[in-house]
């Protein structure tokens, strides 16, 4: 089974964020970056696959340059190969043009399953599989707990709401968005990691794939959010925070 | 703005996050000066149909077909595409549900539209509509505009509008008007099979009047015990947000969020919950929040009432002493 298994990096999650002048995006100059978590799941599901019905698994990134290093973690993992979708604005596109320019690189590739993170830690907008199979002509299934080869297609596992969970099955070439909690991502091997170094990673220019840049939404401004609730800052030393808390909770709030 | 609202059903039930978003509808059409059109899809769903009709808007669509019975993405993205270009609509707003993820995307990029999914709210601001959505885990909110033609698509988060203040139909009722869509079997490359649940929940947290509720700050799985003991001694129980039982630290009926559990306790505290809204969905409803948090920026500080910037590993044993005193 030929797999390609697309891979964000997002900024990491105790990096402190704060927001450019005038609110366009991050300040990405002095963060650390990391593949974003949902990805991971997808990655690693794509690799059991590989280990259980042979195949290849191929991992693809759009961004900046900064990008190759989530690649370079997804061959350290068992990739077999990479394509880097090089942009170093592609943070302007939106969720469609994102997906165009995505399917347009792969294309060619002509994969039996597109594996997703369920969405993306720094956008969020969890659109990316969905697109992608519409873009491709791919029946797609969502939220996937998981997977099981059946003949030419796949039994699949959704989550629903609420405690739901439902069985599909749906014939391949497909897309999947992968749930996060399906599996537990691996970590990279020492062994793992050398033999990563030799493998390949194709690099793409997003504009010479000749898609339009034209989008469909935009960001105006990116802030910090407004409160909803005036909340009661406690502090001191740790004694007199607890302290202090459990007065509060006892006599003022009498939820104890 | 011409608005058509996509309400969801499974089995004749409502999702009730339908009527969030058909309180957010009506209120933009009141700014607008617009009209709303609502849409019931599925199969036998004519009683429900009936009753939306009941609700302030001008017509109520009732779009039926023995393939739309059982979702799948194709039938209803086929299936609502006719119903937009029919209705040719400025405007389509669907409650954000994982039903909703799941095909609106395609449906929009079916028609070569975008969707700004997962608002939490709106402004309408010199005769232009600005939705809000969250970003990077709530840590930032981003104002976002639609670009060139309609029909524009967006969806609401669950939670982010009361669906109590849903106006009634002034004139009794709306018009309800069926809408025929062709679908053949071919079209639908999905096979739902069945539905259930997984094996029956060992404890009930929407019971529990206390929850001391962890998130990616408790660090490791031999932690969250420290929480397990503030609990007992709250008369509560342990519960987390979705990365703790993702990573198996504590069992998946224990999640708090718009994948787990609702829960409304007198009492919720909340350790190193950096509080994201899949999981604010999820406890904002309790009647007092309190959150321990080493990042002051956390989203959760936004919903919590006492606040606790610091280290929880200094602040929890600390409460667990003070509690042990009496």
């Amino acid at each position: 089974m030929k797999i390609g298994v697309f891979v964000k990096q997002v900024p990491a999650k105790d990096a402190p964020l704060t927001i450019v002048e005038g609110g366009a995006w991050i300040r990405e100059n002095d963060i650390s970056f990391e593949t974003n978590e949902p990805d991971t799941y997808a990655l690693e599901e794509a690799l059991r696959l590989k280990e259980k019905h042979q195949g290849e698994v191929v991992a693809i990134s759009m961004g900046p340059e900064r990008a190759k290093q989530t690649i370079k973690e997804a061959l350290a993992k068992g990739a077999d190969r990479g394509i880097h979708i090089l942009d170093a604005e592609f943070y302007k596109l939106g969720p469609l043009a994102s997906a165009r320019s995505l399917a347009a690189a792969i294309k060619a590739e002509n994969f039996d399953l597109i594996l997703t993170g369920l969405q993306s830690d720094d956008h969020g907008f969890g659109q990316t599989g969905v697109l992608l199979a519409e873009l491709l002509g791919r029946p797609h299934a969502t939220i996937i707990m998981a997977i099981e080869v059946i003949g030419t297609g796949l039994k699949l596992k959704r989550e629903l709401e609420a405690g739901w969970f439902q069985w599909v099955e749906i014939p391949l070439p497909a897309v999947l968005s992968i749930q996060s909690g399906i599996n537990k991502p691996r970590y990279a091997t020492l062994k793992g990691i050398m033999a990563a170094k030799k493998k390949e990673i194709a690099t793409v220019d997003r504009k010479s794939l000749g898609v339009s840049d034209a989008s469909t939404q935009h960001i105006e401004r990116i802030y910090v959010p407004q409160k909803t609730k005036k909340t009661e800052f406690i502090t001191g030393q740790p004694k007199e925070i607890a302290a202090k808390l459990i007065e509060k909770l006892r006599h003022e709030a009498r939820v104890l | 703005m011409k608005i058509l609202l996509i309400t969801e059903q499974r089995e004749r039930k409502w999702n009730h996050v339908s009527f969030e978003t058909l309180a957010a509808a009506q209120q933009i059409v009141q700014q607008t000066k617009g009209s709303l059109s609502a849409v019931v899809i599925g199969k036998g769903v004519a009683g429900l149909t009936d009753e939306l009709a009941g609700f302030q808007l001008d017509e109520a669509l009732l779009v039926e077909h023995d393939l739309l019975d059982k979702y799948t993405p194709d039938g209803f993205s086929i299936a609502l595409r006719q119903v937009i270009e029919s209705a040719k609509p400025d405007l389509v707003l669907l409650p954000h549900t994982y039903q909703v993820r799941d095909f609106a995307p395609k449906l929009a990029a079916s028609m070569g539209k975008g969707m700004i999914g997962d608002c939490v709210g709106y402004r309408y601001e010199n005769n232009k509509l600005i939705f809000v959505r969250q970003m990077f885990q709530g840590r930032t909110s981003a104002d976002v505009v639609f670009t060139g033609e309609g029909p524009w698509i967006a969806s609401f988060q669950a939670g982010s509008f009361r669906a109590d203040i849903a106006a009634k139909n002034a004139s009794g009722k709306a018009a309800v008007k069926p809408v025929s869509v062709e679908l053949k079997a071919e079209q639908i490359r999905t096979k739902p099979l069945e539905l259930f649940r997984e094996a029956k929940q060992a404890v009930d947290l929407t019971q529990a009047p206390v929850l001391v509720s962890v998130g990616r700050g408790i660090k490791a799985p031999e932690n969250i015990a420290l929480a397990e003991k503030l609990a007992k001694l709250m008369g509560g129980e342990v519960s987390a947000s979705r990365p703790i039982c993702d990573e198996g630290w504590l069992p998946m009926d224990r999640q708090i969020g718009s994948s787990g559990q609702t829960v409304a306790p007198k009492l919720y505290l909340a350790l190193g919950i950096s509080g994201a809204i899949q999981h604010v969905v999820g406890m904002k409803a309790a009647r007092t929040i309190a959150a321990i948090n080493k990042d002051a920026n956390a989203p959760i500080f936004e919903v919590a009432d006492y606040g606790v910037v610091g280290d929880l590993f200094e602040i929890v044993p600390a409460m667990i002493e003070e509690l042990e005193k009496k």
